[in-house]
Parts: C-alpha cells; structure tokens; sequence
C-alpha cells in the first residue's frame, strides 16, 4: 500500500501497460519530451523509447484518426488530448470511426484505443479549457466512458480501458491531479461499468462521478449534523454505467440525487433520472433532483467560475429538497 | 510511343481487374435502379485504370483506407466478389453483415480498411496504418485513395505533415477526376497538390490516370520507395463517368461518353490488341468475368436478411477479443 497522487496513479497504469503488451503506444501534443502537459506521462519516453512515445504535431483530427487506423493494424494507441475542449476538433475520428468500426464491419475487427482527456474547471481556464463534455460521447454506441475519482480507481480503469477491445474515453478531472489516495499493491482490478457504493448511508443516494464524488461526500459529512446518512455512489463508469448498483441503492434510501459538474441541461444525469424514474419508479419517495452547472460556459474570473461549479452547499440544499 | 509499357501477361491482368470494377458497377447501377440495391451507391466507372494499377504494386498485407466512392479499391485489394454483392445488396452473409453496405465495405483479414462515408477521413487512418507498419517494423506500407474534393480537407494537411514528419510508409494516392461531389474542383480548391505535397517535402507523382501502364509502372516505382521509408503523393488524372451518386442527373455538366477515346478500358483493350491479343481471347475475358458478376449476384440475391439481435451484440466487442 503506498499513497500516490492521481496523476502519478495513471501515469503508473501507463507504465505497466506497456510493460504488460508492446503492442501500447503513446500519442499527443507534448507528452513524450515534456511528459505531458500535467505530468501524467512524465518519464515514459526514457523507459521506453521514442517509437511508442511520440509528441505529435496540434493536429487532433488527424491525431485520434491515426490512432484508429493504428488500432486496426493492430497498435493499442493511447492518446491524450490535452483539454476535454479539444475533443471537438477529433469528433469525425471517435464519433465515425472509432465508434463504428467493430459494428460496421460487421465484427470483423475491434478499435482497442484508448483517449485520456481532462475535463473541469478550478482552475480559472476559461470557457475552452474547462468543459465537462462526456455526455456526447456517452450517447454515442460504441464508445465507452470512464470518470474515475480516486488513485486507485484512475490506475485501475486505465489498465481496464488498456485491456479493452473497444475504444475508451478515460475523462480525468484536471482539479483531481493533484489528489493524494492508497494504491494498493498490487492494485486492484477495476472493472468498466462497475461503480462502488463510496459512503453508506440510508437516508438517500447521491449518484456522481469524479471530482463530484468528493462533492457529494463533503455535502454527506455537512448532512450528518443534520441526522441525516447519504449514501453516496461514485459512478467510475459513464458508459456503461453501473444500473443494478444505483437501483440497488434506490430500493433502500427511496431518494436520489445525481450531481456533476457538466451542465445539468441534457447532461448524464437526465439519463440516470430517467432510468431510475422507468424501472426505479415503485421505489421512490419524492422526485429526483440533479445537481449540475448552469446553462452557460464556464466562466473564467474567480468568482465566477466559483459561482458556476456545483459545491456542497448545492448539493445539501437538494438533498434537503428530496428529504423534505 | 509507351515509355511505361508493361509485358503482356501483366497488361492483361489490369485490364481484367478494371473489367471486373467495371462490369461489377454496371451492374450495380442494374441492380440499384430495380431496387436491389439499397441506400446510396457512388461509381467509379471511368476510374478503374486507378485501383487496378495501384492494387497490382501491392503486397497482400499492405494495407489500403478508401473512399465513399471506393469498390475498386476494394475489389483490387482482392475483397472476395460474392461477400461485396451480399454485403452491397445489404445480406446478413455480406462481408460486414449488412451494417455498412457500399460505403463501409472493408475486408480487414486482406488489409482493407475500409471505404469511407466522411470525406478524407480515410488520410489519417492510413496515416495510422503507416505508424502501426514503423512501430511494427515490418516492411508493410499503407495506402490511402482520396479524391479531389478532400483537397480541402483539414485532415490532408494535418495528416501531410504528420506523414513527412515521421517518415511514415504511406503512399498518398489522389484520383483527381475534377468533381468535387456536384461542383467542379476548380470552384472550390486553389491549391495544387503538387505545391502542397511540396510544402512538406514529399515527393509527388502525376500520372494520367485513364492509362492503367502509367499508373501501374508509376505505382510500383512509388511502393517501393515508400517501403523503404517515407511518403510519396501520386496524382492521378482521371473521369468520372457517372454522377456523384447513382441517380444523380448531373444537370450541372455535360454527358460523358462511357467509352469514349480516353476511357481507360477502351484504352487498355485496344493496346492490348496492339500486342497482339486475339479478339475472341479478349472477349472469352470479357465472357468469364460477366459469368463471376452473375454467380455472385445470383448468390447474394440467395442470402438472408440480417438479423437484428446480432447486429446489436456487435456494438461492442466482447471482452478479451483481441484485435
């Protein structure tokens, strides 16, 4: 058991990866000769060399094209695109290609790629550099998406994206990097589409995934002098997410609210409210809520990106709505 | 007078693949106007001197990224007849199961990657392709068909740089044919391939893409520098017969002549008569590849309708499926 920092947790699941299957190789803008733009990939092009660690040109499109191409010629390319914003430049190549690819041809050969991007504000980026995008890809068949919240968890879904047949979005939340957490050793496995129960509680279940998750477990600390117990579910996976854990938790504290710092709006969360509102219905006791960013871009002046992100506060005030 | 000339035996081979696109998309067009064919199909009838001549340079494991426009491509790279008919005529048999149809068909046990729905997005895969060659260090190459029109694509430029920069084995094959889907390219693109592939330091090539020795004597010179090391742009001039898709009434240009002077069998026929091939030598040819149309069209009109449950399971692939 050793503690690790978030960044250092995945950059240590890249390491083993590469160790565990050549066939792993690195792509993106600064991540081989500076170690990546928030140090993730940091010593990776020393201990293995310039061919499967390459910086490439700020090319996106054309980036997460050629890592479906390679993936089909039989590479497990990893790309990381540097802000969760830059995605849009690369939609053509995850959306239809990557995406596809196995469905389309019928089977006859599966896209192992995984792309690592950071998403989230805190840090005063701007409307650019800040975005929580994985809705778009979560509505997109064929793609899966992991968020993880801890160390642990970010090491472990990484190894998972890197076994995986199918294409990966591996979301990191940029606020997160620097969280210290237990990695176990060895680290356990962390299976994609499973979630964990974070914080027991019976009184209600608050659904969330990566940074919201340390969210939604201070708004449980505050609820506490309250009398009241959240359980609090921290997702891992986006899609697909973890149905039958959420369900399971519903059927016990009868309340749900799912938090997330993406825009309410369209967001992961009216999926998971509208599942639990069809097959969760008989357990209910009161509406589902979500908590989420507003509908506009995120703000870049303190107070404003401050204003914007949900925070306990919020997450307490729904709480208190779902239990009134 | 051909400074590319070819021997016999190997004009006759390209004169039977281009006979083979050729008939196949006769055919197709058949079967699209009776409704045997479903969706959008877009012909490459004039074009053939350019899969067939690049197809020819190839090795079976060198690997090839097409077009929406891309049959030839495919059935150079040797994708079996009858799976392209059941999967075009949308058969559960057909060669991706009656998912991609004409736009998608890709055969990855032969190094097809696939025909493309999304203008240029065919450069970066085999750009990709090329990487997994270097990173492999194998001696296969990447090709990738493109036409005119994605001249403007971002992707090109991106993926011209990334190529050069690395000095990735990807042979960069445009078939130029002046149409950019409804408008002429002239009314749409300033720059010149050539300059661009000059921009980045990439050797360029044109040749006259009706005439399947230039392109085949072009191409084999082109495959074996690239396999060597680095890209190469070949441009190949051609025509497009039909319209951008099959029932386009092309009200924005004159007709084109399907066996006009310049069409690329008429030409490679007639040089084959040069060489001294007998009239009904060429015509038992012509004979024997309508015969393997017709057997392939009878067996994909012979095949099942997709099933659906399947289709679904294949969203994904199962856990622990290698690539």
């Amino acid at each position: 058991m050793s503690e690790v920092r978030f960044a250092r947790a995945i950059g240590a699941a890249l390491a083993d990866g590469m160790a565990a299957d050549e066939s792993v190789i690195l792509l993106g803008e600064d991540v081989a000769a500076a170690g990546g733009p928030f140090g993730v990939t940091k010593g990776l092009l020393d201990r293995f060399g310039e061919l499967r660690v390459r910086d490439t040109p700020i090319s996106e499109a054309a980036i997460v094209g050629a890592a479906v191409g390679a993936a089909l010629s039989g590479l497990r390319p990893v790309v990381e695109i540097m802000f969760m914003d830059f995605m849009t430049l690369a939609m053509d190549a995850l959306v239809n290609q990557a995406a596809k690819a196995h469905f389309m041809f019928g089977g006859q050969r599966s896209v192992p790629l995984v792309v690592r991007t950071p998403h989230g504000g805190g840090v005063n980026a701007g409307p650019q550099h800040s975005q929580c995008l994985e809705a778009w890809f979560a509505h997109v068949p064929g793609l899966k998406v992991v968020c993880p919240a801890t160390p642990a968890d970010a090491y472990g879904l990484m190894r998972s994206a890197l076994a995986d047949p199918n294409p990966v979005i591996v979301v990191e939340n940029k606020a997160l990097y620097g969280l210290k957490g237990d990695l176990p050793a060895p680290p356990p496995e962390v299976a994609i589409g499973k979630g964990r129960i974070a914080r027991p509680g019976r009184d209600l279940t608050i659904v969330a995934y990566g940074a919201a998750v340390h969210i939604a477990l201070d708004a449980a600390t505050r609820l506490v002098s309250d009398g009241i117990e959240a359980e609090i579910i921290d997702l891992r996976s986006i899609q697909p997410w973890d149905e039958a854990l959420v369900l399971e938790s519903l059927s016990r504290t009868h309340r749900l609210v799912i938090a997330h710092e993406a825009v309410e709006v369209f967001g992961v969360g009216a999926e998971i409210a509208a599942r639990m509102a069809d097959v969760g219905f008989d357990d209910l006791d009161a509406p589902i809520v979500r908590v989420g960013a507003p509908f506009m871009p995120v703000p870049f002046a303190r107070g404003l990106e401050a204003a914007y992100r949900p925070d306990g506060a919020r997450l307490v005030a729904a709480a208190r709505r779902v239990l009134a | 007078m051909h400074d590319s000339s070819l021997p016999h035996s190997k004009l006759r081979g390209l004169y039977e693949m281009m006979l083979l696109i050729r008939q196949t998309e006769l055919r197709l067009s058949r079967l699209f106007a009776d409704g045997e064919v479903p969706g959008f199909i877009h012909l490459s009838i004039g074009q053939e001197a350019v899969p067939a001549g690049v197809g020819a340079a190839l090795d079976p494991t060198d690997t090839v990224a097409s077009t929406h426009r891309g049959h030839g491509h495919a059935l150079a790279k040797g994708m079996p007849l009858d799976r392209f008919f059941l999967e075009i005529m949308g058969r559960e048999e057909g060669i991706c199961g009656g998912r991609g149809g004409s736009m998608h068909v890709a055969d990855l046990s032969i190094g097809m990657l696939g025909a493309n729905g999304i203008v240029g997005a065919g450069i970066p895969i085999a750009l990709g392709s090329a990487l997994a060659h270097q990173v492999r260090g194998g001696r296969e190459i990447a090709v990738v068909f493109f036409g005119d029109g994605a001249i403007a694509e971002g992707v090109l430029h991106e993926s011209l740089n990334m190529a050069a920069l690395w000095k990735l084995p990807l042979f960069i094959v445009c078939e130029n044919n002046g149409w950019a889907e409804f408008s002429p390219t002239s009314r749409q693109v300033v720059a010149r391939l050539a300059d661009l592939a000059g921009a980045f330091g990439i050797p360029y090539t044109e040749v006259d893409g009706n005439d399947v020795e230039a392109v085949a004597t072009a191409a084999a010179t082109i495959v074996t520098r690239v396999r060597g090391g680095g890209p190469h742009v070949l441009e190949c001039r051609t025509t497009r017969v039909r319209g951008h898709f099959e029932g386009d009434p092309q009200k924005y240009r004159d007709p084109i002549e399907l066996a006009g002077p310049d069409d690329a069998l008429a030409r490679a026929r007639k040089r084959l008569t040069e060489l001294g091939t007998r009239e009904d030598d060429i015509a038992a040819l012509e004979a024997a590849v309508e015969d393997r149309i017709e057997r392939a069209v009878s067996a994909a009109r012979a095949g099942t309708a997709p099933d659906f449950a399947r289709a679904a399971q294949d969203v994904y692939a199962p856990a622990g499926e290698r690539p």
